[in-house]
Formats: structure tokens, C-alpha cells, sequence
């Protein structure tokens, strides 16, 4: 196996409050390698936007942050400014739900995407533009030379989304972190854009991070899968076997509750996620678990091998969890 | 199956005129926003309403309660037509007709208790009794406790806050609710609940639904009836399982195509059907067919001559003059009777 082009290594993120210290990232390790897809789902407050931005160091002072965040074996949890900026853009880059908040509203798309170029290349004004048309061109959009002259007020939401990747892929990163790029986005701009994603991926072997909620996107883009609950991660597997073996009730219970062919009803799982501010000691899915037992309550579990996965649940090899057929 | 439906929307038409200026020239445009829909939501049924944004579901949705004002078309209600129907006339049926809404945050008072938003429906009907005890009942029907009446919306979760939303509806028996992307901002697992929940409630209380989502998984799951949208147009209707399985309109089937399933070997061998460019002006629609501009199929008479929703043999009606020679792709068929790994 190559080196890994980022890795993570019990990173934790806690907020200070008003109302005491929030736990929202709680021990988390990742590795991914050279032109590998990572999918990380989980649901709003299960830490998966926090534990990326805490690595691109984007996150407000009232952030602190522990552990390790490696990119290319370049550290970046406490790094200094001018060692972020060389490697932000550079060799990783990130891209958002909502491009309309991460483009200038009164520069031009063009001139935007040169401005990436600028600070981490040095090119000729010629080549840079140049490049930005290419770059434009690379992701899908028509007419590239004119559409770089104009705002991003004059292009729709799934062409700022475009617009987004080519300013993420405008110096060759080795990682693209996407946190939820197509959840703002309609089903057939959506699929447009996650076959843009997929083709970077495979053509300039650029690593992906897919941070989503929805399972579908996961199988769609991702080779590898972490799920997250609590600040942790439940289960770490590959996406064929996420679906079929899942190695964690959470993992089970999602896809219980979502809708399929043959299903006549759906399986919520029942309770809601747990306060950060006081998480519980113990495995933080147990009080919404049916296969929890007062051993899952005294230490918070570790990731073990079981299989070819890795899983976060102390019970999995006394519970069966292969989904039911409809 | 009844005979008559409950609520039968005819030709409904919803034109927004928007007014802007070109220097110092006024500028007058019109949104074609819903043009000529028509359908019918059976006694006890749900019928989907699906379309990506600007397919004119909402505003299809809202016109159908006179929440918004048709610009044409007729809406009746158990036989009586709503549209030119007296504001008093209109504030008494209104018991009849609920809403919830997609983001209950948004439309609950953060001032007003949980009691007092259930009941407030109560109060302006004039109802006389003991609202509290109704407002305990209702609590108790959407599955949250009696004593959280007295709580704020903010101490609730989202799939919580939706509950209320859904309660409220409830407060006068309606007949008919529209639900308008009702779970689309709660997470899966919470989303699962409250999808049970409306189809408990459905079967217990007898409703009829109006269900606007753009989750094509989720409307699947819980309508009988789907009607598919594109630019103010109903370009395919028909029962629920027909539409998915057996998809006619190419707008329908690169709309089912596009939808990534849960399911890792499906996605990486099935066919796609992708669409190019993106969704038209609604100011300035497409003449005939309004697909015509991105669809595989379009040929010289799409341009001139409108489809008319109709049956053209494949079991339902499709707005499409190559509905018949569209072939079923194998890709949805495939997936959807292929049994459970």
C-alpha cells in the first residue's frame, strides 16, 4: 500500500461555550491514499464537517484542536500560517455545499480561478488565463472563454459547484475534500457534478474525501467508507460492504430507515443523537441501540477488526446485523 | 377506489408577473410557473407531486389550497369549486385543507408555546371546548409527551419540531393536507419516523395527501399516485410503481437515473441516463415541448406541436409525442426487481 496522502490521527476538536466545552470531534483517524474515494457519512452533529475543517485549519479560535492531521507527512494541526497556506490549494483543497458564499460576488469566475493559480505558481498573466479556461473546460462548462469573464451571479448553482472544482483542482492536489457538494443541488445537476468528482478522480488521480449524509452519493463516488456518530467513527469498511455486512447497529439502523423498493415500512431508529456538550460514557450510539447492554454503557469502544472491517461496536460478534429482506 | 376524487384540480394555471427596470424603461415579464395542470387526490390516497426546483410543485401545491391565487383553472373540493369561492366561505372550508410545511424552524412562532401554536388553528375557527385537552390528544398522536405543550419550539429537535407542525395541521380534522417537502431537512433516521408517522396518521384519521418532494426515493415510498413536473408541466402521471418501473417520459427516466441508490454494484454497472445543460427560463418556456432543449429524443414536431398528456400504451399518460418508442431501459427494472442482497 502507497503512502498515505492524508492521515489522521486521533484528532479532536472541542468548542468553547457559553454552556461548557462541546465534544463535537472526539478521536478520529483516516488514511487515505493516492486516487482513493473515502466516503464519510454521518448525520448533522456527527462531527464529519468539523474533523476536515479542523484539518485545513478553518475553524474559529473558540476550536481547539488536538492530535494529528498529516498531509503528505506535513503536519497541520497547530501549524503556522505560512506552512498552512503552502499546503491549503496546493496539495489539499476543499469544496462546500454552498459555492454561491465561497466565490467573490464582484470578481470575475475567470479572474478568481487565477488568483488560485497565482498563489501557488508562478505562471505569466497569458498562461494563467489560459489555464483558467482550461480548468473551466475540465469540469464541464460550455463556452469556458466567455463564461470566465463573467460573475458568479450570472451562473447557476450546479455551474458554481463546477466553478468551485476547477478552483479546487487549479494546482494539482494530491487530496480533494468535498463536504456535502451536491446536497443544495437538484438530483440531475447532482449527478452531473459527482461525475465531474469521479472523473478528476480517476484522470488525475487526485484522492477524494466525499463527506455526505446520503448513502446513494456513497455508493455512487466511494470506494472506502467511515461512518460517524458522536465525534467517532462506528465503522470503517469498503462500500460493497457497508451495504451488506454493516459492522455497527448505526450503520444497520441507517439503512433500515431509508426508503426501498419492496419495503412497506421504514425502521427509524428511535431517540436522537446525543447532547456534546455531555456525551455519554460508553458507546454514544447505545442508548438508541437494540442490541445495547449495560457493558456497551462502561467504556467507550475502540475500532477493532472484524472481518475485512473495522467496527466501533463491542457486541458485533453476538449480534447479527446482515439487513433484512424486504 | 371512489368514484369522485376528494380534491379534483383542473387546467390550474399560475402566472407571476415580475417588474423590473432596463434603465429608466419599467420591464414587465411573466413566470409561467404552473401551466395547465391537472389532477385528482383520491379519498384516503396520497398523491406525489415530484419535479426538481422551478418545476412548479410548490406553487402547484399552495394554489390548490388558494394559499397562493390560481391565475386560471378550477380546484373542487368534495364537488364545490374553490376558486371564486368567498373569502368567508373559503375561511370555513379551510378546516378541511392543512399545509405542513418543509422547514418547521421557519414556521413555528418562537414566541408562542407548543400549546398555543397547536391550538391557535382552534382559536381562529372560533371552536368551542377544551382546547388543552385537544391539544394533549394531538401531542399524544404525533408521538411526542402531553407536558411538552408548554415548551418553546427551540427546545425541540427538527424531526420533533416537524411533529408539531404535523399536529397542528391535525388540530381541526382536516380532510386534505398538503405536505411540502416534509421531511427533506431532517436526517434519515429521523425522516423514517415521521414518514411512519404521516402514513399511520393516513390510515387512522382517513386523510388524503398532497405529498411536493424532490426526494424521489421518499415520495416513492409513500404515495399511490405520481405525478412527474418539468417547467410547470405535469410531463408523466400515474400509479406510483408504474412510474418508477416502467418510466416513459425521457425527462422521467433521466430523473430516476440520476437518483444514486444505495447500492454499490448497482451504481457502478447501471445505465445512466444524463441530462445535459439545465433547466429553462420559466419566463421565456420552450415552445411545444418545454423538455425539447434537453432531451435525447427531441425531433422537429417537439419544437412546434405541444404533447398532450395522454395514454399512449404504456398504462398511463406521458407528455411525450416518443413515449411509445421509448424503450424500457433495462436499468430501472433491473434494480427494482432484483431481490434484496
Amino acid at each position: 500500500m502507497s503512502e498515505s496522502v492524508l492521515s489522521l490521527r486521533d484528532l479532536r476538536v472541542d468548542f468553547k461555550t457559553p454552556n461548557g466545552l462541546v465534544q463535537a470531534v472526539r478521536g478520529v483517524d483516516l488514511d487515505v491514499h493516492p486516487g482513493e474515494a473515502v466516503g464519510i457519512v454521518g448525520e448533522s452533529g456527527s462531527g464529519k464537517s468539523v474533523t476536515f475543517l479542523a484539518t485545513m485549519g478553518l475553524l474559529p479560535k473558540s476550536a481547539q484542536i488536538t492530535g494529528s492531521a498529516k498531509v503528505g507527512g506535513v503536519e497541520l494541526v497547530g501549524a503556522r500560517r505560512n506552512v498552512l497556506n503552502g499546503i491549503r490549494g496546493k496539495r489539499v483543497a476543499m469544496i462546500f455545499q454552498d459555492p454561491l458564499s465561497a466565490l467573490n460576488p464582484v470578481h470575475r469566475i475567470g479572474d478568481q480561478i487565477v488568483e488560485m493559480l497565482d498563489s501557488h505558481q508562478s505562471l505569466t498573466k497569458r498562461d494563467a488565463e489560459r489555464r483558467s479556461v482550461e480548468l473551466l473546460d475540465i469540469v464541464g462548462i460550455p463556452q469556458p472563454d466567455q463564461r470566465a469573464r463573467q460573475y458568479p451571479h450570472e451562473f447557476s448553482g450546479g455551474m458554481r459547484q463546477r466553478v468551485m472544482i476547477a478552483m479546487a483542482i487549479a494546482n494539482d492536489p494530491e487530496v480533494l475534500i468535498a463536504d456535502e457538494p451536491t446536497t443544495a443541488l437538484d438530483v440531475t445537476v447532482q449527478a452531473q457534478i459527482l461525475d465531474v468528482i469521479s472523473r478528476i478522480r480517476d484522470e488525475m488521480r487526485t484522492a477524494v474525501v466525499m463527506i455526505t449524509h446520503d448513502l446513494g452519493v456513497v455508493a455512487r463516488v466511494a470506494d472506502k467508507v467511515q461512518v460517524m456518530y458522536a465525534g467517532r467513527v462506528a465503522e470503517r469498511t469498503d462500500v460493497s460492504a457497508l451495504f451488506k455486512h454493516p459492522t455497527h447497529p448505526y450503520t444497520a439502523g441507517l439503512l433500515q430507515s431509508i426508503p426501498r423498493s419492496g419495503l412497506d415500512r421504514l425502521q427509524p431508529i428511535p431517540g436522537s443523537p446525543p447532547n456534546m456538550l455531555r456525551p455519554p460514557e460508553g458507546c454514544p450510539f447505545a442508548p438508541r441501540c437494540t442490541y445495547a447492554e449495560p457493558k456497551c454503557t462502561a467504556v467507550l469502544p475502540e475500532l477493532r477488526t472484524v472481518g475485512t472491517s473495522m467496527s466501533a461496536c463491542i457486541r458485533i460478534d453476538e449480534i447479527d446485523l446482515t439487513p433484512v429482506p424486504a | 377506489m371512489s368514484s369522485t376524487p376528494l380534491i379534483e384540480v383542473t387546467g390550474l394555471t399560475k402566472e407571476f408577473i415580475v417588474r423590473g427596470s432596463k434603465g429608466i424603461r419599467s420591464t414587465r415579464a411573466v413566470v409561467h410557473a404552473v401551466s395547465n395542470v391537472s389532477f385528482a387526490v383520491d379519498q384516503g390516497q396520497t398523491f406525489g407531486l415530484v419535479g426538481e426546483s422551478g418545476s412548479g410543485k410548490t406553487t402547484a401545491g399552495r394554489c390548490a389550497l388558494r394559499l397562493i391565487e390560481p391565475s386560471a383553472g378550477s380546484i373542487r373540493f368534495e364537488g364545490q369549486e374553490l376558486v371564486g369561492m368567498s373569502k368567508g366561505d373559503l375561511r370555513d372550508l379551510r378546516r378541511e385543507l392543512q399545509i405542513v410545511f418543509q422547514d418547521p424552524q421557519a414556521s413555528l412562532d418562537p414566541r408562542l408555546t407548543v400549546g398555543s401554536a397547536i391550538s391557535e388553528p382552534l382559536r381562529v375557527q372560533k371552536i368551542k371546548g377544551d382546547h388543552d385537552a385537544r391539544v394533549a390528544e394531538l401531542l399524544e398522536l404525533v408521538g411526542l409527551s402531553p407536558d411538552h405543550s408548554r415548551r418553546f419550539p427551540h427546545e425541540f429537535s427538527g424531526g420533533q419540531r416537524q411533529r408539531i407542525g404535523i399536529a397542528r395541521a391535525l388540530a381541526l380534522n382536516p380532510k386534505f393536507i398538503v405536505l411540502d417537502e416534509p421531511v427533506s431537512a431532517l436526517d434519515v433516521s429521523i425522516q423514517a419516523g415521521v414518514i411512519n408517522l404521516l402514513q399511520d396518521l393516513q390510515h387512522q384519521l382517513g386523510l388524503s395527501y398532497l405529498f411536493i418532494a424532490h426526494d424521489l426515493s421518499v415520495v416513492r415510498h409513500i404515495s399511490d399516485k405520481i405525478a412527474v413536473m418539468y417547467l410547470g408541466k405535469i410531463v408523466e402521471v400515474g400509479d406510483a410503481e408504474d412510474v418508477y418501473l416502467r418510466p416513459a417520459h425521457p425527462y422521467t427516466q433521466a430523473l430516476l437515473s440520476a437518483v444514486p441508490e444505495p447500492d454499490p454494484e448497482f451504481e457502478r454497472t447501471r445505465e445512466r441516463v444524463v441530462l445535459e445543460g439545465e433547466v429553462p427560463s420559466p419566463i421565456n418556456p420552450p415552445s411545444g415541448c418545454r423538455f425539447r432543449t434537453r432531451c435525447p429524443k427531441a425531433a422537429d414536431i417537439c419544437a412546434t406541436e405541444e404533447p398532450q398528456l395522454i395514454d399512449r400504451g404504456q398504462g398511463h399518460p406521458v407528455a411525450c409525442h416518443f413515449a411509445d418508442e421509448t424503450l424500457v431501459t433495462s436499468w430501472q427494472s433491473v434494480h427494482f426487481e432484483r431481490p434484496m442482497a
